[in-house]
């Protein structure tokens, strides 16, 4: 077991748990945001750097912090460790560089994404306070590629984060699309034009944090905050069948996975769930589902809404000259 | 208990002789209706005479086009999540390639309605619009003589294609966005 301190909270973990594991265990706004880790894929994590943490010290045998900001989803802990997020002007300060490298090639096409009010990018860039980009030069803009008939591919949105690749490999079986060509020019295709039809490759939808691959049966017909979730389950031979359908009146426009506080699905859905059963007598309702307060879903809800908080970097204390 | 200052203590007092005549007090009271006869008018004869409006009036909606004659519009729901009185529906379509003439983004309203006896001219929608693509403009609203007839579609609320019959909206916009729109290396002005 090891004792680590993060932003003054401690919490005993076993060894080999990573830093933004321990985190989630204390849970609040000390979590590290993520978005390439997935804790139900394994081996996702370490390539968006969002979660960059400050580690201060680096076991209780060695007080020494460590050189730089490490990624907390793939460090592991040690006894004694003394870890900053929130609480270090440094790791916000990151943190907003980070922001602002994914946003370089992001298109600001949100009034038109699918994606909208539900986005993690969205979310991280509002919560980090980016108004305006300084990247002048054109956007990389790749020709659409058609890679099925349930799964719409935004090649201009994604910030290749791998977690549809691990997902289609462990989730899926048998995985027919991946990551074409390397560095600035790399992305997700299928080779050559080939269409993902395996029963799970829905969910490579659910785990993509922007709107890089978006539900085509959904495509424009609503936006999401204008949907009412509820918590749902049917009898399926393949999958749990336990689902959040999204209502407009009585009509179900879209089924998905549920997602826990981290955005992450619970259970990962078969696409004959996701995509062929939408009549209101396929499901049987069980009731509204949780809707995070700071989301824009949470509109006309009937809740009081708490707009999320924009982080600005803390102030630095400055000794007193005498 | 005396609750103001406006109240009255009733009298019985006995009239004078010319009260009694009520003449005077009726001669009086016509003399104020007389003056009001010249008085300055506070009405004006509407549909012939109309009154200055400001600039920045909030009237009839518009759905503005690009210079290129596209609707501006991306039905993104943000006018209608933003609107307090629930006014605004929308559904929205895709863009088919042969049709990226006449919409500018691949995303575009199929219908638009607006209810205006529910909208309250609040002008939240223009402030929400993050297409600049619709504005409230100086018009009134037409008094119509059914409630199904306030349900304005896009057939009145996008503006006409022809160059001359475009509505103006510069005047809407602080100089700081006008500014902004003449710089092109901003992805938004192309």
């Amino acid at each position: 077991m090891a004792k680590v301190t993060i932003d003054n909270h401690v919490v005993e973990v076993p060894d080999g748990t990573t830093i933004l594991q321990a985190a989630r265990l204390i849970g609040g706004d000390i979590v590290p945001p993520t978005m390439c880790y997935y804790s139900k894929l394994e081996g996702s994590g370490g390539k968006c750097r969002t979660c960059l943490v400050k580690v201060s010290q680096s076991s209780g045998k060695d007080s020494r912090p460590m050189p730089k900001l490490v990624a907390s989803c793939s460090t592991p802990v040690a006894d004694g460790m003394v870890v900053q997020n929130i609480t270090s002007p440094e790791v916000l300060e990151a943190r907003k560089a980070i922001v602002e490298f994914l946003l370089i090639n992001h298109p600001l096409d949100c009034p038109v994404c699918d994606q909208a009010g539900e986005c993690d990018l969205q979310n991280l860039s509002y919560e980090h306070g980016l108004e305006t980009t300084r990247y002048k030069e054109e956007r990389r803009d790749y020709p659409s590629v058609d890679i099925g008939p349930y799964v719409k591919l935004h090649m201009n949105r994604c910030i290749l984060c791998y977690r549809c690749v691990y997902t289609a490999d462990q989730i899926a079986g048998k995985r027919i699309h991946g990551i074409l060509y390397r560095g600035d020019v790399a992305e997700i295709s299928t080779f050559i034009q080939n269409s993902i039809e395996n029963e799970f490759s829905g969910n490579i939808i659910d785990v993509c944090p922007v709107g890089a691959l978006t539900d085509k049966t959904f495509r424009f017909k609503s936006r999401v905050w204008f949907l009412n979730p509820f918590l749902a389950h049917r009898d399926c031979p393949t999958c749990s069948g336990k689902v959040t359908v999204w209502k407009f009146g009585k009509e179900i426009y879209r089924v998905t996975g549920r997602k826990d506080q981290f955005g992450e699905v619970d259970e990962f859905i078969c696409n004959t769930c996701r995509f062929d059963k939408k009549g209101s007598e396929d499901w049987i309702i069980e009731s509204p589902a949780n809707i995070d307060k700071q989301s824009v879903i949470s509109q006309n809800h009937y809740m009081k809404i708490k707009k999320g908080s924009i982080i600005k970097p803390l102030e630095q204390k400055t000794e007193p000259q005498d | 208990m005396q609750l103001t200052n406006r109240s009255k203590i009733v009298s019985n007092k006995k009239m004078t002789f010319v009260e009694r005549l009520y003449f005077p007090a009726i001669f009086k009271g016509m003399m104020i209706t007389l003056s009001h006869f010249f008085a300055k008018k506070a009405t004006i004869d509407y549909p012939k005479e109309k009154r200055e409006f400001s600039e920045i009036y909030r009237g009839q909606h518009v759905l503005k086009r690009d210079d290129q004659g596209r609707e501006r519009c991306t039905a993104c729901g943000l006018c209608a999540l933003a609107c307090p009185a629930e006014a605004i529906t929308m559904v929205a379509e895709e863009r088919l390639p042969s049709e990226e003439h006449l919409y500018r983004e691949e995303k575009y309203a199929k219908t638009y309605e607006i209810n205006m006896l529910r909208c309250i001219f609040c002008g939240l929608c223009e402030e929400a619009c993050p297409k600049e693509a619709i504005f409230l403009t100086k018009r009134i609203v037409d008094a119509e003589y059914s409630r199904d007839k306030f349900i304005y579609g896009k057939d009145k609320l996008v503006e006409p294609l022809e160059l001359d019959l475009r509505i103006d909206i510069s005047k809407r916009q602080i100089p700081e966005v006008l500014e902004f729109k003449k710089d092109k290396t901003q992805r938004h002005n192309k």
